[in-house]
Formats: structure tokens, sequence, C-alpha cells
């Protein structure tokens, strides 16, 4: 049996609320259960997107308002901080863009850009980011913070074990969120606008009586502190939503409503937390329900319904945290991780693609391109066409959109999964995810080399062992020595995100997110690699081709001359893929050895999002002949320039890589330029289509698709401020190409640019 | 070392199809090499029989490319060798066939297998390019027959030069040839080409009578095929051809291919030539869309 918990209504009526009419009821009405409203209720839509409308006046003045302050705050790094006031969900005042012109209304403190200060993950973040930017930090909050008060941060390093330290502070296991949110955690923000805040509280209430049932054992403790914690974080969203007048304890009763509703849901939480990814979610397609509801009575037009959508993205758009540069290098720009889910098939064969998920891509148009919030298209070549088409021009014109697997993501996880960050797919309300960030395999293989030590420092961290021997590098040799050096790292790895996820859960909980979930839920253990292309390239030079060791004076490996040639993964050559697989296999297999916290379940990502770049900065020089310092490739990508054979081709090789052992996602990259796509926009469109088509039918899993030129990029770095808006799309994850470091650029540039995909 | 191409005072020829120079595309990351093919090592009398027979062919290298050698997403398969000598030519490395990788057809038939899926997904299929792939009609008539029978769509890249190599059974199995007019005067045709115009004329105009749909792709080289009666030559031939022309691509010349003839050790007369301006592409485009043709 399900929780069963009758969503009370604001009024307690024993009949349909109100909000509710017109709606086809179900189970849903009894208890929570947002995918079986949608089911029952939605309006698929098989048509094209000529119904959409542009943007209003009023959107129009909105977001220039804000363009307007967007230079100056690029300039100065954040716009403005109030380094006074610990953010909670009802800590500052109401915000406002412009009061009285705004349809959609809340901001994360009392001013559009202003951020917040989150401390509860760690102090010396939050020190270090208003020092960084010239704010002094309150002394009253210092002193509680480190007098008073421990953070996440704290915890975490009071019982990190010596082995994980030193694999952290050799960056072989790095970006850990030990110091900072760990967001990837998607709060069901739908079920504010659906049941209100009361009926929401009822079932919580609900889930502790089943709590008080059983024993006081530590894990059930633990239990009822959380849904105490959810059931205030709840309080605290009604009061912070009736701050800007809004009664949200009942459903929402109209369209503007329902997404007002659901962005005070969504706001409460990036009040609270400052997550590295911070994910909206799957609302277009609830939303379009309460629209579509809307249009038929006559109550709006199309242009309205478009406006409400457009109000909300704007909001969407601003969200801000206060962080530090090293993290803004780590993660490339500045970003939040508003990612939205849209389109895909659902279970039962219909498309699960409405009006409102063609309005949420229209926003790219009426507003400009942005990178957030992060679109994602869950694609399936059984999407309707019309929706295929718009989605290609919409890639063509903004670069703007990525796409995964929708066949994959619903074989695993249902038809009502979203995105969160860039590739991790769950369950809405039902699943979360312990944040791993990853190891770097590149480094890892190098260790294998040099007996564990580090190539860099030449210190020992990983446990001693035999260093390879002789000039030339045997495959089996460094095989077995490698094979080794993971199962060292698969632990030390697994140990370092228990001790994480233990003290995140303790002192920086996610009340509100967690509210909106149910009490069962599960979490999964999301370890990832960096390095793939890098360890398969190099594993295949050892073998196809002789490479030779060249040594310092003190017996470290630091250099390699290869001779001969050998097969490079990315170019569907299953000689060099194939060592790709077993390496995803291999480290993913160990990871499954060890334990995790609360029993979480392991998963494993290929993904780096830009910190490519960071982490081939760590990372010595390679078997592959990639030097020291220079760059990985991004996520599952190949090594740039080594995919000689095509864009399809060098993608083919990345969806032989199982989803079945990375299932917090596999990320590529590919960019091309428009001529690259064909003569005619149409053909552009058609020939987008086809390749996505035949991507996700090859098991492809995820597709970023930058569709640009180099004099764009080129002239961008120059002129930065011509470009405010140049969005391109790297490694699952857009950003603003004026907002990368100069490094970055450079990477992106040197990137294959396919002319022809 | 000396090649043959040195001491040619005319041309050095090629299709530049290897490269097809997209409009707008920049950088090309050519095609390198054959990596999932195997290559087939025989003693030479063995060697020469399977080339004879069309079970082995001189293969440059394959790519997956969209939008540029036909229609959809294809599998196109560069073969080296080419008998023409362009001046311009952008991969001047499949000009001999002896650079390329020997590859057992079947081979090939199996990329072309693995990637139906592709090809059907995107309306695409199989380019069959170099080079100039008619320098191996047998390998040719091998891969053209084993696709077809694997209801692919088969197109072929070539300067026409050899189009009498082709046999019309074979004919009948391509959907689309690819045919690169590298100029329409014959004497401008000599100079690029180091060839004579005519049998490219005549194996158009066969095309043209059986029916066969053909895209035409010309060159365009400031100071080389640019002049106004060259083009005109080569637009009053395509419109002759009729309806089986479905689209003409004029390809702007440019400087990518240059280091390839520095890495071979070969004489580049181009080095000086700039890239064609914007109106130089729209006025010979325009001499060929007065003819009622469709110009890319």
């Amino acid at each position: 049996m399900s929780t069963t918990a009758v969503p009370a209504t604001s009024h307690d009526e024993a009949t349909t609320p109100a909000a509710w009419t017109g709606f086809v009821t179900g189970p849903w009405a009894d208890h929570i259960d947002v995918r079986d409203f949608i089911q029952r209720n939605y309006t698929p839509y098989e048509g094209d997107s000529s119904f959409l409308a542009g943007p209003t006046a009023r959107t129009t003045r909105i977001w220039d308002k804000l363009s307007a302050m967007f230079p100056e705050e690029r300039e100065k790094g954040v716009y403005d901080v109030d380094a006074k006031t610990p953010s909670t969900i009802t800590s500052h005042a109401p915000g406002y863009i412009t009061q009285d012109d705004e349809i959609i209304v809340g901001l994360q403190t009392d001013a559009p850009l202003k951020r917040a200060i989150m401390p509860n993950g760690g102090y010396r973040m939050v020190e270090k980011s208003l020092e960084t930017y010239g704010y002094a930090p309150d002394p009253v909050i210092s002193e509680i913070f480190s007098k008073y008060r421990k953070t996440h941060n704290d915890g975490v390093f009071d019982v990190y074990p010596p082995a994980v330290r030193a694999a952290r502070s050799s960056h072989i296991i790095t970006g850990l969120p030990d110091a900072y949110g760990r967001g990837r955690i998607i709060g069901d923000y739908r079920r504010v606008a659906l049941y209100g805040v009361d009926a929401l509280i009822a079932a919580k209430k609900l889930e502790r009586a089943e709590l008080d049932m059983e024993r006081s054992v530590e894990d059930v403790i633990r239990d009822r502190e959380e849904n105490a914690e959810q059931i205030r974080a709840l309080g605290e969203l009604k009061t912070m939503a009736a701050s800007y007048g809004y009664d949200i304890s009942g459903p929402a009763t109209t369209g503007r409503e329902a997404v007002q509703w659901l962005y005070f849901g969504y706001l409460a939480a990036v009040k609270e937390q400052n997550g590295a990814a911070m994910s909206l979610g799957r609302t277009s397609t609830f939303l379009d329900i309460y629209l579509e509801r809307d249009l038929v009575a006559g109550a709006i037009t199309e242009e309205q319904a478009q406006e409400v959508i457009d109000d909300f993205v704007v909001k969407l758009r601003i969200v801000r945290f206060l962080r530090t540069p090293e993290y803004d290098a780590l993660f490339s720009g500045d970003p939040t991780w508003v990612t939205e889910s849209i389109g895909g098939m659902g279970e039962d064969g219909r498309t699960l693609v409405t009006k409102t998920s063609f309005r949420y891509l229209q926003t790219l148009y009426n507003l400009g391109p942005a990178p957030e919030p992060n679109m994602t298209v869950f694609w399936s070549d059984q999407l309707p066409a019309g929706f295929k088409a718009y989605c290609a021009q919409v890639s063509i014109d903004t670069s703007a959109v990525q796409y995964e697997s929708d066949d994959l993501i619903r074989a695993d996880w249902g038809d009502d999964a979203a995105i969160a960050c860039c590739v991790s797919p769950m369950r809405v309300g039902k699943q979360m995810q312990f944040f791993g960030a990853r190891v770097n395999l590149g480094k890892a293989l190098l260790y294998a080399i040099n007996g564990g030590r580090d190539e860099v420092t030449g210190k020992q961290v990983a446990p001693v062992s035999a260093p390879v021997e002789g000039e030339v590098l045997d495959y089996d040799d460094v095989m077995a020595k490698f094979d080794k050096t993971m199962d060292w790292l698969a632990q030390t790895y697994v140990d370092a995100l228990n001790c994480v996820h233990f003290m995140h859960d303790k002192y920086a909980y996610e009340r509100i997110e967690m509210a909106l979930h149910d009490r069962e839920i599960l979490r999964t253990l999301a370890c990832g690699i960096a390095g793939l292309s890098v360890v398969a390239d190099s594993l295949s030079a050892i073998k196809y081709a002789k490479v030779k060791a060249l040594r310092t004076t003190d017996g470290l490996v630091t250099e390699y001359a290869i001779e001969g040639d050998f097969p490079t993964y990315g170019n569907d050559d299953d000689r060099a893929d194939d060592i790709a697989v077993w390496i995803v296999n291999t480290f993913m297999d160990k990871i499954r050895q060890y334990p995790t916290y609360r029993g979480a379940l392991h998963t494993q990502s290929v993904l780096t999002i830009t910190s490519n770049v960071v982490y081939g900065k760590a990372t010595g020089s390679t078997p592959d002949g990639r030097r020291a310092g220079e760059p990985f490739a991004p996520g599952a990508n190949p090594m740039n320039g080594r995919d000689s054979h095509g864009m399809l081709a060098s993608a083919l090789s990345v969806a032989k890589l199982p989803y079945s052992q990375s299932q917090d996602g596999i990320s590529l990259t590919s960019s091309v330029v428009p001529a690259g796509l064909g003569r005619t926009r149409e053909e552009q469109v058609t020939n987008l289509v086809g390749l996505l088509d035949a991507y996700t039918l090859s098991n492809g899993y995820h597709m970023n698709v930058n569709v640009l030129n180099r004099e764009t990029l080129l002239d961008a770095m120059e002129h930065p401020e011509n470009y405010p808006q140049l969005t391109i799309r790297v490694s699952g994850y857009a950003v603003n190409f004026v907002r990368l470091t100069r490094e970055q650029q450079l990477d992106v540039l040197s990137r294959t640019f396919h002319g022809a995909v | 070392m000396t090649t043959k191409a040195d001491e040619r005072s005319t041309g050095a020829p090629v299709v530049a199809l290897g490269t097809p120079l997209v409009g707008g595309s920049h950088e090309r990351a050519h095609g390198a090499g054959t990596a999932g093919l195997t290559e087939v090592e025989a003693e030479r009398s063995a060697r020469l029989a399977a080339v004879r027979a069309g079970d082995v062919g001189s293969v440059h290298s394959w790519e997956l490319v969209t939008a540029v050698d036909g229609p959809g997403t294809r599998l196109t398969v560069f073969l080296a060798g080419c008998p023409l000598r362009c001046l311009y030519c952008h991969n001047p490395d499949t000009m001999e066939m002896r650079r390329g990788t020997d590859v057992a057809a079947d081979d090939l038939l199996r990329r072309v297998q693995r990637y139906r899926g592709v090809m059907k997904a995107t309306g695409g299929g199989l380019t069959i390019s170099g080079g100039e792939p008619l320098m191996q009609p047998a390998y040719v008539r091998r891969l053209v027959r084993g696709a077809k029978a694997m209801d692919v769509h088969v197109a072929i890249d070539t300067s026409g030069f050899l189009g009498a190599q082709l046999s019309d059974e074979v004919l009948d199995d391509v959907d689309l040839v690819l045919l690169d007019v590298k100029s329409g005067l014959p004497e401008t045709y000599k100079k690029v080409t180091g060839q004579d115009v005519a049998p490219t004329f005549a194996f158009g105009r066969r095309l043209a009578e059986r029916g066969t749909r053909m895209w035409v792709r010309f060159v365009l080289v400031p100071g080389l095929t640019d002049a106004w009666g060259n083009v005109e030559a080569v637009a009053t031939y395509v419109a002759s051809l009729g309806a089986a022309v479905e689209r003409v691509e004029v390809l702007p010349f440019h400087q990518m291919g240059r280091d390839k003839w520095a890495e071979l050790g070969m004489r580049y007369e181009l080095d000086e030539t700039e890239p064609p301006s914007v109106e130089l592409v729209e006025r010979v485009r325009g001499q060929f869309r007065s003819r009622g043709l469709t110009v890319f």
C-alpha cells in the first residue's frame, strides 16, 4: 500500500475542490500521485509550432530591465550580495523586478540579482566568496558559524580518513561536494500547485504517524527528524508565499496560479540550498493541463499563456548563488542547472509533448538564447514530427537545447523522470541522488604505472605497489596494475562519498526539496569518472603501438614516447571503443563492491562539464601522447581532433558505452556549424532530426548540439560585450561563452568543429 | 621525392570531393583513415587478382558525413587514385592509388550494413567518392551491388572522366551521381586538370538520357575557373542535361588543402590564390540560376 494521505483541501471539503473542476479524477485525487494526474488529464500535441505567440511588450520590458543589469554583474562577478542574512525560505522580504509589471513573482532576496549567503554547506566558502567580491563578512555571522553552529564542511573533515584526504588533495578524487551544496535533488514542485501546501503537510503528518509506530532506532529517528523538518519547511513555504500576497495552502485554480504555486515551491528550494545543480523537474506538460483548461474555457489567449511561461522563465534565468571563482572555474561559468525536462513518450505510447513543451522552447526566441533554464528534450524517434522539427530549429538558432534518450530513461525510470543537472535521470518526487562528482581515471592510470605515486608531486598517494619496469610498457602488465589501482580508488571513493552525504544530511539537509518527495525514496550514489577517452587511447597506444616510459632521476615516469599508430576512441572502431567500454564496466563493477550510506544504489556517470580543463591541468602526461596539463575531453567525448571519421562516427563510439553501467548518464558534446547540416534551413532541420534519431536509435544517451561557427567564438572572445547571450553547449550543460575563462574559451575553440557533421 | 605531378605543367586533378568545399563551413576534419577496417595483406599476384575481381580496393578513408555528399547522413568512402591532377585539389593524398589501404569489399559492406539504421533514420546512404572511384570500376561494382542488395541509397561522386568505365548495369543500381564539372571550356579544363573535358560531357549526357539523377558541382577558383565564358560553358552544358540535374553546387575554393601538398612534396600552384569573394560567388551562382537551375 502506498501512502494514502487524502489531500485535504484548504477548505477541508469532502468533495472535489473547485480548483480541480474539469479534471478527470483518479488515484491522484486520493493520494499524492502527480504522474497519475498528468496521465489522466494532459492533451498530447501532435502539431507544429505555428500556434506560438511572440513576446508581449510587458515581457520585453521586464527582460530589458534585467538585461541592462547583466553587464555590471558580469563586470563585477556579482551584482550585489546580502552578506548579513543567512538565507532561509523566509529570510528576506519580498523582492521584485518591477512589482506592478510582474505576472509571476518571487525572488531569492529582496532585489533582483542580489545574492544571498547560505552558510550551512560550509562557512569558509561563504567567507571566501565575500572577500573575492569585496564584501566584509558579518562578524556576528562569522561567530555563529565558527563557534556555535557546525557546517556540513566541518562535519566532513571531522570524519574523512587519511586515504580520502590524500586522494582529494592530489586531485585523483575531485570536485566532491564537501564544501558546497550537493544539489541534484529535484523537489516535485508540481505538488504545490496540484494539492496546495496544507494537503502536503497533511500527507507528511500521516507519514509521521507511520514512523511513530516503528521502534526508535537510528534510521527511524533520523526519518522522524527529517519529517519534522520537512513539515516545518512547508509551513515556511506558505509564509513566504503569503509575504507576496498569496495563500498557497490550497490548490492552484488557474494556469497562472499553477505556475506561481509551482515557482514558489522551487523558489523556496533555491532560497534554502546553494546546490551544485538546482533542477526544476518535468513541469511543462503538467502546467499545460492548467493552461489548456483556461484556454478551452476562453479565460486566456495563447499570448497570455505564453506570457505566463515567459515570465516564469525570466525568474528561472535570474536564480543566483554566491560562489567562489574556483568553483566557477570547475563548473564553467556560474551555473545553476535549472534543468527542465521536456517532451518524451509515455509508457502507454502517447507522446508527452504538449503545447507548453513548445512554449518553454519558445522562450529562447521571446527572451533570446540563454543557458538557463537548461532546456532538456527527451528525444525519441517516436516524437511527433512537428515537435522534432521545432527542437531542431531551436537548436540551430540558439544552441540552447540538450537531448537525452527518452527510451533509455523511460526503460529504467519510467515516464515521469527528469534530469538533474546535465544527464542524471530520476523519478520526480520518488528518487534523489547523492552527488559524487568524479574520480580522475587518467591519473589512476598514471598511479598504476608509478606504483601509487603521484606523477606531478612524486608523493605516494595510493598504496605502495610495484611500478612498471623496463622501457616499453607492456599491455597486460599495465592492465593488471591499473585494475589494482582502480580497486583502491573505488574503495576510497565510496568511503569519501559516504562521509560527504552522511554529513550533508546532518548539517545541510534539503528540507523543502525532500518535503516534496515521497517518504520512501530511491537514493543513488552517483559516482563518476573523468578522463575516459584519455585512458582508452592510452591503453590502445600501449596495446597497438609501442609506448616508451621516460623517467626522472628518481624513477618517476613523467613522459611517454610513442612509436607507431594506434586506434583511437571516437572513430567507431571496436579496437579502441572496446577498451572504453571495458573501463566503464570495470570501474562500475568495482564501485558496486562497497556498501553505501543509506543503502543507496550505486550508479556512475561519464560527465565532466568543462571541468575537463581543470582535471587535465592536474594530470601529468599520459601514454596517449597528451601532454601534462592539457585538457581532457569533456564527458564521454573522444579526444579533440582524434575523432576523424565524422561527428556521427564519433557519437556512435560513445553510444557503445553501456547505459546499464552508467545509469547516472553519459555525456556527449557535438559541435557543428550550420552549413554542416545542410544547404537550406529546411535541410538543416531535417538532417539534425535525422542525426538525433540515428544517435538515440543507436542507444546514444545524451547529446549537446552546438551549432556555431568559429568566427563567432573568436569575435566573442575579443568583444564579449557584444555577445552577452552567446550560449554554447558543453558536456551536458549550456554556458554563456563570455563567462568562461579564456582558457576554457580556447579549449572550446580547439575542439573539433565538424564542418560536415 | 619527385612525383609526376611535379613535372606537369597543366595541372593536377582532383576531384575535390574528398573534401567538399561546403559554403560557409571552414574546416572539415577530413576523414583520416580507415579506422575499423582491416588492411588486406596479400602476396602480389593474389592481390592483383583480387583487385581485378573487385574483391579488394584501395581506400583512402571513410567518414560519416551529413549534407555534403548527397542527401541525409552518409557513409562516404574515399577511394584512392585519380586520373586528374587538379591544381586546386584539396586532397592530393588521394591522387595516387598506392597511398591507399587495401580493404576487402566485404569488409566495407559490413560497415554499410552497420550503418543501415543510421541511413534509414537520416534519409542517407552510401557515397563512393575519391580520388576518382571509377579508377577501380570492379570494386565500385561490388560495392554498389552489395549496398543495393541491402536497399541502401547509393551515390557516386565522380569527375566523369572515366564514366565510360561504368556499365549500364551498374548505373541501374546508382541512385545519384555527384558530377564534378571542373570547367566548361576545353582549354581551361585542360589547364585545371591536365585532361580533356569531353569524357565528362559525354558521361553527363549519358546519365541524362538514362534519367539518372545528378547533383552537379563546380569549384570556383579565382583566376582559374572564374572566367565568365568558362562558367557560361559549364552552365549551358548543365542546363542542356535537363531535369536529371536536381541541383548545382558552386563550391568556393579555399586553402585548407595547402599543407597536404607540401607534406607530399608536391608543387602547389595556387599558393597565392584567395578564396572567391562573396560577390564573385554570387555572380557565378547567378549564371547558373539564370538558366533555371537550382543552385547552392
